[in-house]
């Protein structure tokens, strides 16, 4: 444990409704994350992994029980609430990069800013230092189309970074590269994780993934198999 | 501010495409208001020659006068009254005796009509005066362009008319072109005759007759004039009115595929945009927008193709407009085809309220084009958008 509670699901149930009856992708979850954890959830695919971090990053509600993030119950929040909280507190990583494909890597880093209505000079102050974090100043004309899958990923981990979340939560976020780039960013992301704090939560199945991180919590079919501190 | 913005960097990113759809709306504006201005450039310059050529400020008809009915043409005359010939004499009114006749051009035989008008008259631009230059042995006569070329007639040369007077009498003459106008007014043209007022009184045995009369501008009659039906410009006008309107409905139609034709090309930007942006749309709802923004947010970048083509529309049409407005657009003999009273150069007419109505009209239709598919983005669940491989 390493500060206060950020996280915290109690019997948190999500069901998809099918042609006539249920799907249940999680089932009874309860688990708490301290603020700086670098946590992950890992499973096969199909676990649940990634439907409980849309949930926690409050882009799904949960059907049943109760989902706190940062003191905000999920299943209440108004859909403008939850963009508030996601655009002042969490950050997203996500396998397919997502990066604005018209923007300019400098652009992409900014935009979570411009929805915070950060003034412009503390804005490029703030997006060069998020492009040194991942060491890609020197691309910051340069469009996603010209930049290499390890770099889109830095990208992304500097656009999640720029405006300093309390939390960071990344969907398979190497799986979509080599070994050496999927060390690279992970090192970033840790790095970060220890010089400012930011808890961060994966989901993965990745062997690399898992041996970065402190906390690992498995899924199978829905249900929280095993919960491991390293 | 930050949806305009973000909405302007969307369409900067889109570039070429981007451009196409703006420059092809632009054009579609241009066209729109440059049709409009043709139209009331004809309407205006149509009215003008017919007023100028024809009605003058108004007209009293003969009750049994109708220009459609030729039947009822033999009896349309009668003289003028003590109060009408002091109008004529003040020059204030002209009368114009109209009749029904043969000629023969070179040996062809055409129906026409003789028109008597008063040579010494300024209300009308018929060039009467020229008939007081006839050779006391043929009646003068004037004719216009498109008769002569009818005819195969030339200035100065002679042909025979035929006539049958009031008392049923048939007689015959020998005319002389002393002049052909030049008219954009094809109704005081094809198949008319004009000849000096009391030569036709004359031949047809009815002095000081007329069929109508035409006003000065300015003059209005004061009272009833009895036996006469006054036809102001407003009905005499109802005709080109009707005329320019049926044009201008072939040019609607015209204009509404065109805009029908840019619209598409935005709609369909948009639209397909929803679709294959759908992973970007989530990752603006992952980044903080609520869907509505985000449906704001394209609403607002396909009303910016409106925008970006009204700007574009402004820097190249306005010159061109101003352009044709002063040196008008020569269309040569081609008018003649549009069955309208218009010289060969038309002078487009266009007015900053029509304009304005134009421009307003086409944006609203884009906003709403763009507005349509973006209310797709409102329905959308974020996780689903993120998880779509576009």
């Amino acid at each position: 444990m390493t500060g206060k509670i950020i996280i915290e699901t109690k019997s948190l149930v999500k069901q998809f409704s099918m042609a006539e009856s249920f799907f249940t992708a999680l089932d009874s979850i309860d688990f708490t994350m301290n603020e700086g954890e670098f946590t992950g959830l890992i499973g096969p695919s199909g676990s649940g992994k990634t439907t409980l971090l849309n949930i926690i990053g409050s882009l799904d509600k949960p059907s049943k029980g109760e989902a706190l993030v940062l003191g905000e119950s999920i299943g209440t929040l108004s859909a403008k609430a939850s963009a508030a909280l996601r655009n002042r507190s969490i950050g997203f990583i996500f396998q397919n990069f997502n990066l604005l494909p018209v923007y300019t890597v400098y652009e992409n880093v900014e935009f979570p800013l411009l929805l915070l209505g950060v003034e412009a000079e503390e804005r490029r102050v703030m997006v060069e230092e998020a492009l040194r974090w991942v060491d890609l100043l020197d691309k910051r004309n340069s469009r996603p189309g010209q930049i290499s899958g390890g770099q889109a990923q830095r990208v992304a981990i500097a656009r999640a970074m720029v405006k300093k979340p309390r939390l960071v939560l990344a969907d398979e976020p190497t799986a979509n590269l080599d070994a050496a780039n999927s060390h690279h960013i992970l090192q970033t992301m840790k790095k970060l994780n220890e010089d400012l704090g930011t808890t961060f939560l994966f989901s993965t199945h990745d062997e690399k993934v898992m041996t970065y991180l402190k906390r690992r919590i498995f899924l199978v079919d829905g249900k929280i198999d095993r919960d491991e501190r390293v | 501010m930050i949806n305009l913005k973000l909405a302007w960097r969307n369409i900067r990113g889109a570039g070429i495409r981007a451009i196409l759809n703006s420059l092809v709306l632009s054009l579609v504006i241009v066209i729109i208001i440059w049709m409009q201005g043709l139209y009331d450039g004809m309407s205006e310059q149509m009215s003008r020659a017919m007023i100028d050529m024809e009605l003058g400020g108004g007209q009293l008809w003969h009750p049994a006068y109708d220009p459609y009915n030729p039947m009822e043409l033999p009896d349309a005359h009668q003289p003028l009254s003590d109060k009408l010939k002091k109008y004529v004499a003040e020059g204030k009114i002209t009368p114009i005796l109209v009749v029904q006749g043969t000629m023969y051009p070179h040996g062809r035989m055409q129906a026409i009509f003789f028109r008597g008008i008063d040579p010494s008259q300024d209300i009308i631009q018929v060039p009467s005066r020229h008939l007081d230059n006839g050779d006391g042995y043929s009646i003068p006569v004037i004719i216009g362009k498109r008769m002569a070329e009818n005819s195969n007639l030339k200035e100065g040369e002679t042909f025979t008319i035929q006539w049958r007077n009031a008392e049923g009498v048939y007689d015959a003459a020998d005319a002389k072109v002393i002049h052909i106008m030049d008219t954009p007014v094809s109704t005081v043209d094809i198949g008319q005759v004009w000849m000096p007022l009391n030569q036709l009184q004359s031949m047809m045995a009815l002095p000081d007759a007329a069929t109508l009369i035409i006003s000065k501008a300015d003059f209005e009659f004061s009272g009833e004039i009895i036996g006469w039906d006054f036809k102001p410009l407003s009905f005499l006008l109802k005709e080109v009115e009707a005329l320019v309107k049926s044009k201008q409905g072939g040019g609607m139609l015209m204009s509404i595929v065109l805009l029908f034709l840019a619209l598409i090309a935005i709609f369909d930007t948009q639209l397909l945009a929803v679709f294959r942006r759908k992973r970007e749309i989530g990752m603006l709802i992952a980044m903080g927008m609520t869907p509505r923004q985000v449906g704001r947010l394209f609403t607002l970048e396909g009303s910016l193709y409106g925008i970006i083509a009204i700007a574009m529309s402004a820097i190249y049409g306005i010159p061109l407009m101003i352009w044709t407005q002063v040196n008008g657009l020569y269309f040569g003999d081609m008018m003649d085809d549009f069955g309208m009273a218009l010289g060969n150069t038309l002078y487009p007419i266009y007015t900053v309220s029509k304009t304005l109505a134009i421009v307003i009209t086409i944006f609203l239709i884009v906003l709403f084009v763009s507005y349509y598919p973006a209310r797709k983005i409102a329905k959308m669940n974020p996780t689903d958008a993120l998880r779509t491989n576009t």
